[in-house]
């Protein structure tokens, strides 16, 4: 039996250091498992402080355009269960920062819930994101994941009715991914449009870290969250800088988002 | 017509399961959507004015009753069972979906919602929806994977006549299973004025339930019908699967009938082994698993990945099976076979050519199963087929299908004028 609060642990010690984490993306296998490589590499020298590890499935129904299209490359490659877990025990024997997963209940389903939170675990992974899994559908993946010390890191959302709110909260471990608004990733965000109300709903329901994704693009968006939430996503907007600007690119990109987290 | 307030056998349970498939898996952005979903459906099926209201419009806007028509030609070339053919085709628009959109519009305007979007793969659910937002005032976004618009262009073309705006899905496949994907991430933006009309009775709860509740009409007027025309119940229903409305529809008027044996039929493509197909319950090899916000019995790699499908009818190009019908497979009411592309084809010709009948090929799938099998029944026994669809609106499908020299030159000819 590990220690079941870990994540949160592990957050609360950064956040006592700095008043906002950084949390990044990948999807495993796009543009190839070498570049992920590079990817975090970057990550790790520019000090970001989580990272989620996408395993590409065919349906991803939360993404938007980028990740569908990354989602699918990837498949097309022939990334497999292997490469992922490969990958990642690789990334947390070498870097800093924490490693969680990232992907659709679907693979997750296929593998079976001990098996999966084993190798997560086994991996030195620190918890799991499932988008397209309720928490009401989630009790033998929950089960399950407390006895290997991960966390299930549940989505709130502006939709949301504070009943629900408060329901998510009783389930949330972790940190709960607080998404800036609705629809899918990967469009801009204006983070002057109601976003700290809805931070202070979340506040309400639950005492856990809050981190805030959706639409985070830049480095003023960064700033913009300080004081406001605990962690910073960059999904999509790390993908572009990748293709956009290679591996310098990006790695300028990341230090230009760390420092708004010092 | 009786009403469907009392819990019919065909009705998941209240979390939205059929025995295990079923359910509700979504992003948490849908979470009070489809809350308000349910909870307008529910109210709506327990006001008998609604199903009434629903049953008139489908009688002076879409032509139902539908006929049921005794296949004597058939019969006698077979020599089996007597052939009875519930005739979808037959309502506006050309096939069973107009049901399902005619209802779910009226649903919507209680709702009080402004605007619906749709995903299509042969383009039939499209046209439905597309006509049903004209007549009701909605505006109307259809999507469509961008090689399922080049193969069934005709039906784009009605689409945007009647007001659509259609929407090429160029990710992943760029067939159905995007289409459906693409439609779920509009939904999860706009929601607020918007019903995502979803098309078969597959997705998260409350829709297979609500698909099946308005297609239970198809399975409804059958029984009378059959009980009129033969004094009895057909001993065998046959019906096409790809999500599975058209056969939930006839099956649900049968279900609590167990003399009645129920067959759906799935797509062989070019054969099983081929692995060139869509049958996921026939042939076995289809596994439990959840995508698309449920759980059901996917074609899907060890690693959950989904497979791609292929199909000569668009619309059976499906990885995944309407909860209903993956539940009465495995408590084993109901019976999966499956028919190649080649015994499609040769049912179809069959068909126009005896009956003057014209099948889509969906539909012809389950006239191959029924053909396969009624020799082997005597002439006191009844089938009845449904026929989900008409096949001469797919003329461009049917005829590469049924690769007519004639029809070919024909479409030289008129490219040739359009070129010059």
């Amino acid at each position: 039996m590990s220690d079941t609060t870990s994540l949160s642990a592990h957050l609360g010690a950064r956040l006592e250091k700095k008043p906002l984490l950084l949390m990044t993306h990948l999807v495993v296998g796009y543009p190839s498992l070498d570049a992920n490589w590079a990817m975090l590499e970057a990550m790790d020298a520019a000090g970001v402080d989580v990272v989620e590890l996408q395993m590409p499935f065919s349906e991803p129904i939360a993404d938007g355009p980028s990740f569908v299209k990354a989602n699918h490359e990837a498949i097309q490659a022939g990334t497999s269960w292997q490469d992922y877990f490969d990958l990642a025990a690789r990334a947390s024997a070498a870097f800093g920062f924490e490693l969680l997963f990232m992907g659709y209940y679907n693979s997750v389903y296929a593998m079976g819930a001990e098996r999966f939170c084993a190798r997560l675990a086994e991996a030195g992974m620190k918890g799991f994101i499932v988008p397209d899994l309720p928490p009401e559908e989630a009790a033998e993946l929950n089960a399950a994941a407390r006895t290997h010390g991960l966390d299930p890191v549940l989505i709130m959302t502006p939709t949301n009715t504070q009943e629900r709110l408060a329901e998510l909260g009783r389930h949330a471990s972790g940190f709960v991914y607080c998404a800036a608004r609705k629809g899918v990733t990967g469009r801009q965000t204006d983070l002057s449009e109601g976003v700290a109300a809805f931070l202070e709903r979340c506040r309400e329901a639950t005492s856990v870290p809050l981190g805030l994704g959706f639409g985070i693009r830049t480095a003023e968006d960064v700033r913009g969250l300080r004081g406001m939430a605990d962690l910073a996503i960059i999904g999509t907007a790390g993908l572009d800088a990748w293709v956009a600007g290679g591996p310098e690119g990006y790695r300028q990109f990341l230090e230009s988002l760390v420092a708004e987290t010092l | 017509m009786t009403i469907p307030t009392e819990r019919p056998s065909w009705a998941p349970g209240s979390d939205g399961y059929y025995g295990e498939f079923g359910g509700s898996f979504t992003p948490e952005v849908l979470h009070e959507t489809l809350a308000e979903l349910r909870g307008a459906f529910d109210e709506a099926w327990r006001d008998p004015e609604f199903w009434n209201s629903y049953v008139s419009m489908m009688a002076s806007y879409a032509g139902r009753p539908t006929p049921v028509t005794y296949c004597e030609n058939l019969t006698r070339r077979f020599g089996g069972a007597r052939i009875y053919v519930k005739r979808e085709d037959l309502n506006h628009t050309g096939a069973h979906k107009a049901n399902n959109v005619m209802g779910q519009g009226l649903l919507v305007q209680r709702m009080g919602k402004k605007r619906v979007i749709a995903e299509t793969g042969a383009g039939q659910h499209g046209v439905a929806t597309a006509t049903m937002a004209a007549r009701l005032g909605l505006e109307c976004t259809i999507y469509m994977g961008e090689e399922d618009i080049a193969r069934q262009h005709p039906n784009v073309f009605w689409m945007k006549q009647l007001g659509a705006e259609v929407v090429a899905v160029t990710e992943g496949t760029r067939t159905l299973k995007d289409a459906v994907n693409a439609c779920l991430r509009d939904w999860a933006e706009s929601m607020d004025d918007t019903h995502y009309v979803l098309g078969t009775a597959c997705g998260p709860h409350p829709f297979p339930q609500m698909v099946t509740y308005f297609q239970s009409i198809i399975g409804q007027e059958a029984r009378v019908q059959m009980q009129a025309l033969t004094g009895g119940l057909p001993n065998r229903v046959y019906a096409c699967v790809g999500g599975g409305s058209n056969a939930s529809g006839i099956f649900a008027g049968f279900l609590d009938d167990p003399e009645v044996e129920l067959i759906g039929v799935e797509a062989g493509g070019k054969g099983i082994e081929t692995g060139q197909h869509a049958s996921r319950l026939a042939g076995g090899q289809g596994r439990p698993g959840i995508a698309q916000g449920y759980k059901t019995v996917f074609l899907q790699n060890d690693e959950g990945v989904m497979q791609d499908t292929y199909s000569v009818a668009a619309g059976l190009d499906y990885i995944g099976i309407g909860p209903l019908l993956a539940d009465l497979h495995q408590r084993g009411r109901a019976r999966f076979e499956s028919v190649t592309d080649a015994e499609v084809v040769a049912a179809l010709r069959l068909t126009i050519q005896n009956e003057g009948i014209i099948p889509a090929l969906e539909s012809s799938h389950a006239f191959a199963a029924a053909f396969r099998e009624a020799s082997s029944l005597s002439s006191d026994q009844t089938i009845l087929i449904n026929q989900s669809g008409r096949g001469d609106k797919d003329i461009f499908t049917v005829a590469d299908a049924l690769d007519d020299d004639d029809w070919k030159s024909f479409i030289r000819r008129k490219s040739a004028e359009y070129g010059e």
